[in-house]
């Protein structure tokens, strides 16, 4: 069963919807994610289970306990806010304290504890630190330490990590990650850094303008997107409006070539399709003027992007002048200048396809 | 290296007409007044007026300007407070706040002549509000013992220009608390009151105390609104320099100034005492 | 929460009984011709009073007065603060505590003490009350003019104009106060409403300003000095219009104003 669950929870802001009849199902112990762009919910939702806003329909229900009338300070939750969530005339050890000191435990129990946590976090030694004298990184470890020591039954992070440099950001998301392992505890994570919660989570939920787009695991999410959407958003992708040819053994037509796709067998012929491949899939070859090899795309390269351990290659398909992305490991990549002639092709097994989302 | 060094001197320049006028019609005036305190009719110096300070009538003086300016600070700033924090509150409309802030603009400088004849008109002996519950509940303000021109009286028109000035000190400070902290206790277990006794008000302390400070001082100085309500009934010491100087109060001239002295000096304690708050509290506001 | 604004909503409420209830009761008082009967008599009298447009003409020739001379004397300091000598900024700021360790009753007590040897074309004219005015003002006014220059950048508009030649004169006169008209007109208007409201240092001088007007009205006609209470509240309401409409285009920064009680 669900430990954590937002049921048909709706929320509009004036006119504006926030959340459009969201159905959650977070497991106990997992690691659960709500990636999307600004303004898709993802902060009102995980508000919604924090108590700080209330649904204008629906219920949130923490292992089986219907809590939606219950005011925050009494859901026994531990949240982690952007920045700034630390209070400033208090010592990073007061702080992380400070729940214990209001569930009105005694002062050896919440010292041992608070010791316990900031040395879980990396900060025993910075425990009489006010926060103006840490840096963000070690705020948003004190912030972490806090939301922990009343050992919560629910795990809130709004974006923890937006605030900060990047390096620290790799670093402190891995040891949230570890930390919440570690002790076991349910997590609801927000965030508009895909790289972030793909890495570090059991599930991810794709949100965008207040529905869900899809819930699943991070290979799922990357490897096998379920809308357009998500496709778009998670990576780079390249998109292929094209039509069945041959719904029987999986062909379609695209700038008039022909390529193998076994997603679309069971299609009607003519169906118009949104066939989707990730550019690592692409098999780049040069072409000498002339010949064009069967079931692949031809081109011409655009431009040569250096990423590091991969090249990316735009190239400009001939027939349709759209922009195919192909990625390449950089050792092979000098043979593919600008101007250079290629044909892009993809073992049939590897596209995605969707249904073409109506003309908007 | 000239073209720096003359850029340099040129801007001294350019700020030393400013200067000399402050020394010349601000520090100029204050130490006259010092050395007039310790002056006697024929220029002799001599302590004798500074030892007057102590005398009843002085002494009176003092004492009711202090008690109305700490009356005037505290409930001034309660009230102000209160206001405040509720124009900033997240479920107000922004206009509110506007409103507020602008009326409060206005209504510190409200004070003086102007305000008092406000009052008059409202709660004097034949004031609208007087009347008014006089005809409709029989309610006999001054037949129950109630006087505008009394303390009580002139600390209820103050607060029309202290509530106003606190309400302008406090609101930057009120912004300075961040609802992180807010929603961040309440996540961890307190309750509204606990949030307040725990982090708000240490927080706001500093800046608190400032702002009372501010409106001390802003009362202590207070004359015209004073001289135009009680006219001298009730002793306060900028009414009293001002009888000594309109030659009301038979006494050395001098007198006033070793008045005003006195309260140079209190004056300036108090505001010292400001200067260290506000530096407490930009500690608080990073 | 929800239960929370209906508890600052309250305070508000009684708040604004607070300082609306004098205002309307002045008004209403104004209008009384007799216990029964209301009519526009106070505000008749004052207004064929010659000494009512004399006085309001005074205050008002003051305030022009010290708007002149305090701004012709900290244009140049603000900006030269902000240009080069930043270091300055804590004795300024000391002044913006300045009006209230010396409280006008206080300044004007000292400019009559230090000033007795002066002709009497300054000690006993309006120049030495002018030459007051300025330093009550200099804290608002200065705030201002800080507010405006900050907003703009200074470093900046200065050096592209030295690169085109312009001389330092040159600069202050034809770039920068053109562009700090709108600092320049909030600090008018609140030099304007300090001036027309100050009492002390008038009474004390024995000049007859508007607000020495207004309390010699009070002494004899309590209708009168109501109608002239709301008048003076009427003309600083307009000023502080005026800064709010003039500050709009700064930037909304709250300038605070102090009392000239």
């Amino acid at each position: 069963m669900a430990y954590v669950e937002l049921q048909d929870v709706r929320k509009a802001f004036g006119p504006v919807v926030a959340l459009d009849d969201l159905r959650l199902e977070v497991q106990a112990g997992e690691f659960f994610s709500m990636l999307g762009p600004s303004g898709c919910g993802k902060t009102t939702a995980l508000r919604i289970v924090a108590g700080f806003e209330s649904p204008d329909r629906g219920r949130v229900v923490i292992d089986g306990k219907d809590i939606t009338g219950v005011p925050p300070n009494r859901r026994d939750m531990g949240m982690v806010f952007q920045a700034y969530s630390l209070f400033p005339n208090m010592t990073a050890r007061q702080n992380v304290e400070f729940g214990l000191q209001m569930r009105k435990r005694p002062p050896e129990e919440r010292a041992r504890r608070a010791g316990e946590l900031l040395e879980l976090v990396g900060l025993a030694a910075q425990g009489d630190r006010y926060p103006y004298q840490l840096s963000g990184g070690q705020q948003q470890r004190v912030a972490l330490a806090r939301a922990l020591a009343i050992e919560p039954r629910v795990l809130l992070l709004d974006e923890p990590l937006s605030a900060l440099d990047a390096r620290v950001r790799v670093q402190l998301r891995e040891e949230i990650r570890r930390i919440q392992t570690r002790l076991g505890i349910t997590s609801l994570y927000v965030t508009h850094d895909q790289e972030e919660a793909l890495s570090i989570s059991d599930r991810v939920a794709v949100m965008s303008a207040g529905r869900i787009e899809q819930v699943a695991t991070p290979p799922e999410i990357y490897g096998a997107p379920a809308t357009p959407f998500v496709a778009e958003f998670v990576g780079t992708m390249n998109r292929l409006e094209a039509t069945v040819v041959d719904g029987e053994r999986g062909r379609v037509s695209y700038a008039g070539r022909e390529i193998g796709a076994d997603a679309v067998r069971g299609r009607r012929s003519g169906e118009r399709v949104l066939v989707l491949i990730r550019p690592e899939a692409m098999a780049v070859e040069a072409l000498p003027d002339g010949g064009v090899p069967e079931g692949s795309l031809v081109g011409r390269v655009a431009a040569q992007v250096f990423l590091g351990a991969v090249t990316r290659l735009k190239i400009e398909t001939e027939g349709s002048g759209e922009l195919l992305t192909a990625d390449l490991p950089s050792t092979g990549a000098s043979g593919f200048q600008a101007g250079t002639r290629v044909a892009a092709r993809f073992t049939p097994d590897v596209p995605r396809v969707l249904d073409l989302p109506p003309a908007r | 290296m000239r073209a720096p060094l003359r850029r340099r001197s040129l801007a001294w320049l350019g700020v030393i007409p400013f200067f000399l006028y402050a020394v010349g019609f601000l520090l100029y005036p204050s130490a006259s007044l010092v050395a007039g305190a310790f002056q006697d009719e024929e220029g002799n110096l001599t302590l004798s007026l500074v030892r007057d300070l102590l005398t009843r009538g002085a002494r009176q003086a003092f004492w009711t300007s202090i008690k109305i300016s700490l009356v005037t600070a505290v409930l001034g700033g309660l009230f102000g407070l209160l206001m405040a924090h509720a124009a900033v509150s997240r479920g107000m409309p922004r206009w509110v706040r506007t409103v507020l802030t602008t009326f409060s603009g206005v209504a510190a400088n409200f004070a003086g002549v102007p305000l008092a004849f406000a009052f008059v008109s409202t709660l004097g002996i034949t004031g609208i509000v007087t009347q008014f519950l006089k005809d409709s509940v029989e309610i006999d303000l001054y037949g129950s013992g109630f006087s505008l021109y009394t303390f009580f009286g002139l600390s209820l028109v103050y607060l029309y220009f202290q509530i106003p000035l606190m309400i302008l000190v406090i609101t930057p400070a009120l912004d300075g608390l961040r609802h992180e902290w807010q929603e961040a206790a309440a996540n961890l277990g307190a309750s509204p009151a606990q949030y307040w006794r725990h982090v708000a008000l240490p927080v706001l302390l500093p800046s608190l105390l400032g702002a009372a400070v501010l409106l001390f001082g802003n009362s202590f100085g207070a004359y015209a609104t004073a001289a135009a309500l009680t006219s001298g009934q009730l002793p306060l010491v900028t009414v009293l320099i001002g009888q000594v100087k309109t030659g009301n109060v038979i006494s050395d001239p001098h007198f006033g100034d070793a008045l005003a002295l006195g309260m140079v000096v209190i004056l300036t304690v108090t505001m010292g005492l400001y200067a260290l708050l506000q530096r407490r509290a930009a500690r608080w506001q990073r | 929460m929800r239960r929370g604004s209906w508890r600052s909503a309250l305070w508000l409420v009684l708040g604004a009984g607070y300082f609306l209830v004098p205002l309307l009761a002045t008004a209403q008082f104004s209008l009384k011709v007799t216990r029964e009967s209301y009519g526009l008599d106070a505000y008749r009298r004052i207004l064929a009073d010659p000494l009512f447009r004399e006085s309001l003409l005074f205050s008002f020739r003051l305030a022009v007065y010290t708007i002149v001379l305090a701004l012709a004397l900290l244009v140049p300091t603000a900006y030269w603060v902000h240009l080069k000598l930043p270091r300055l900024r804590p004795a300024i700021e000391f002044l913006s505590v300045l009006p209230f360790v010396v409280p006008p009753i206080v300044l004007v007590v000292g400019l009559l003490r230090g000033f007795r040897w002066t002709p009497n074309w300054f000690y006993g004219g309006y120049l030495i009350l002018v030459a007051g005015y300025v330093v009550l003002a200099f804290p608002y006014a200065y705030r201002a003019l800080d507010a405006g220059l900050r907003a703009l950048d200074i470093h900046t508009l200065t050096e592209a104009a030295q690169s085109l030649g312009a001389n330092w004169t040159t600069v202050l006169l034809r770039v920068i106060i053109p562009n700090l008209r709108t600092a320049l007109l909030s600090a008018a208007f609140l030099t304007l409403a300090i001036v027309m409201g100050e009492f002390t240092m008038g009474v004390l001088m024995q000049f007859t300003t508007f607000a020495v007007y207004i309390n010699y009205v009070g002494e004899t006609q309590a209708t009168g000095a109501a109608a002239l209470s709301l008048i003076s509240f009427g003309i600083t309401w307009l000023a502080m219009l005026g800064i709010l409409l003039v500050g709009r285009r700064i930037g909304g920064r709250q300038v605070q104003i102090g009392g000239t009680h």
